[in-house]
């Protein structure tokens, strides 16, 4: 038997245990294992759940009608159920939330990483962090309160708009894309940045033009995960972007995201089998789909990045 | 050869640029320091806006009193009930289970494709998007275990939610006691429970609390999987046991903000404050515990 630093190296016979203790150290360690399987019944809960309504679901409607009709309609007397409309604006919001956090989110990672003196960094991080603390809801009500009368100064815009909810958005995955792209930044080797210095280059150059381009996949991660959480998103868009099916990419006006669509519906009174209660698990399914394909991308990303400085 | 000449020539064509080069730097370091400021004064903005429009709402009787059709009469009373108890039985499901499973990651499990699986399960339960927990919560609380729209079914479901980040804080409270304490404790006898138990967990206590206060503070925000279940948003009572209807904290500011009248902008901006005082004070109290006990060891 190897002694690895956190298993006794005997045998709990070898030590002279009493039968009593050895049952208590089984059942303990039955216990602990039931408690970590929770996390894989959790998932397993998540794709049943969602699987088993999703099918009553194209059970009444064609999938072919899913993904090519362009018109959402499923509480009206002519319903139509063609999932357009909501990616269409799942996707304008969180693209505005990128634009807004991405460069942001950069220029702050590099500048925390490579820039500011440690003692400067230890106060502005976790200030910066708490960004990502404040509850979504507060971040709703400032983005239809204050951000979008403060935009109708200068553009024509509806009350509802995937504008403001978009930059606000973006303001709170900020921190996301911030830390894990300065996470990666920080991981880069020494050795390259002295390389650098050593030919003359000033902090700046090495910063972009060292720095940064070996970091690019860990700060690609960061992207895609900032990406995902917008994706995800509920309660900004329900209360900002409006809740009106379109199919356009207009930031002015309202439209109505996936998770606005799961939270209306469940806003109102779903009988439990009704094809209304099925839309829910059909739009949950897609947007499942979606942001599970963009974290595995990301982890993935974030597994090479680790390998390469290992 | 000819290639060679090129690079040789355009080498001895080098110019320093300095000046360029030094500009350069100093734009850089500032565009830096300028993202940060947006990100900051976007925050300073918020919190300024809200605090104003809560002045003259937030008073004694919006704390005391239920919810209304009046702006000047509405209150955050089964809202703050509502908070309360989901906030208990969400930490009653979620620390223990989390604390148990991070143990087992940690001490027990040996090495090999279990424990990468349920690993990778719980990194990517931390990134699906929360109202997708209020689907799962609604199918397998409310509808299979019948648990109805309760506190309860909303408690498990937070619960799930919360999970992933009590596991890994635990995890990483639990890596950072000195393998020396381990070794100590079994060569005394002791066997992996004793260990566990009288030493590992004890001096890792500090970092496991501090995560449950964060997965707390990331519970009392969430409103997206508590509406999907079919929480209330109008509820002039207050829970009496698990399995009664409720109203959170923030569903109650979204209905707020969902409503016609004007003043109930205000409204919203006081359970606004009240809401972030909380956050506020939980976080306050992590770092407090963080500090005071940190000087043990």
């Amino acid at each position: 038997m190897t002694l690895d630093g956190r298993t006794s190296p005997f045998t709990p016979e070898q030590l002279g245990y009493k039968r009593s203790r050895q049952l208590k150290e089984g059942a303990v360690a039955a216990v602990m294992f039931l408690a970590a399987a929770v996390g894989a019944i959790t998932t397993a809960g998540i794709i049943l759940s969602l699987i088993g309504e999703t099918i009553a679901f194209f059970r009444d409607v064609s999938i072919v009608e899913f993904v090519t009709e362009t018109e959402w309609t499923p509480l009206f007397s002519v319903k139509k159920f063609g999932i357009w409309p909501l990616v269409t604006a799942t996707f304008l919001t969180s693209v505005i939330a990128l634009l807004v956090a991405v460069p942001l989110g950069l220029l702050a990672a590099v500048f925390l990483s490579e820039f500011a003196h440690p003692r400067l960094r230890a106060f502005l991080k976790p200030a910066l962090e708490v960004l990502a603390g404040i509850p979504t809801v507060v971040y709703g009500y400032f983005a239809l309160t204050v951000v979008t009368p403060f935009l109708r100064h200068f553009i024509d815009l509806s009350l509802f708009n995937g504008l403001s909810a978009g930059i606000v958005m973006g303001i709170m995955i900020l921190p996301t894309v911030a830390s894990l792209s300065e996470d990666a930044m920080s991981a880069v080797p020494q050795s390259l940045r002295e390389a650098g210095y050593g030919l003359g280059a000033n902090r700046a150059e090495v910063a972009f033009r060292v720095v940064m381009p070996a970091a690019l996949s860990g700060i690609a991660a960061a992207v895609i995960l900032g990406f995902s959480r917008a994706v995800g998103e509920t309660m900004i868009v329900a209360i900002a972007a409006g809740q009106n099916p379109r199919f356009t990419l207009d930031p002015t006006v309202p439209i109505m995201t996936m998770t606005t669509y799961i939270v209306q519906v469940s806003l109102g009174d779903t009988p439990y089998g009704s094809l209304s209660y099925r839309t829910l698990f059909a739009v949950g399914s897609t947007l499942f789909a979606l942001t599970f394909v963009l974290n595995i991308a990301s982890y993935v990303l974030v597994r090479r990045f680790r390998q390469e400085y290992d | 050869m000819a290639a060679g000449l090129g690079r040789l020539e355009r080498t001895q064509a080098y110019r320093p640029r300095l000046g360029i080069r030094r500009a350069y730097n100093a734009v850089a370091t500032g565009i830096g320091l300028v993202a940060i400021a947006i990100g900051l004064a976007m925050l300073a903005w918020l919190l300024i806006e809200t605090g104003l429009k809560a002045v003259g709402w937030l008073d004694w009787q919006f704390i005391t009193s239920f919810d209304s059709r009046f702006p000047e009469r509405a209150g955050a009373k089964a809202a703050i009930y509502g908070t309360a108890w989901v906030m208990a039985f969400t930490l009653l499901f979620s620390l223990p289970i989390g604390v148990m499973a991070a143990i087992y990651l940690e001490e027990y499990a040996p090495e090999g494709w279990l424990k990468g699986f349920i690993q990778i399960n719980i990194a990517n339960l931390a990134s699906v998007p929360s109202i997708i927990y209020g689907l799962l919560g609604l199918q397998v609380f409310v509808r299979w275990m019948e648990l109805g729209r309760s506190v309860l079914a909303g408690a498990l479901t937070l619960a799930l939610l919360v999970l992933p980040i009590i596991v890994v804080a635990t995890q990483e409270a639990l890596r950072s006691v000195p393998p020396s304490i381990r070794d100590a404790s079994y060569a005394l006898g002791a066997t992996r429970w004793q260990t566990i138990r009288h030493h590992l967990l004890p001096y890792a206590l500090p970092g496991i609390l501090t995560g449950n206060i964060l997965a707390a503070s990331r519970a009392i925000g969430e409103s997206a999987p508590l509406i999907t279940i079919g929480a209330l948003t109008y509820v002039p009572f207050t829970p009496q046991g698990p399995l009664d209807r409720f109203t959170v904290l923030p569903i109650q500011i979204f209905n707020w903000t969902s409503r016609a009248q004007a003043d109930f902008q205000h409204v919203a901006a006081a359970g606004i404050v009240v809401l972030l005082g909380i956050l506020l004070l939980m976080n306050s109290g992590a770092i407090l515990i963080r500090e005071l006990m940190r000087r043990r060891y």
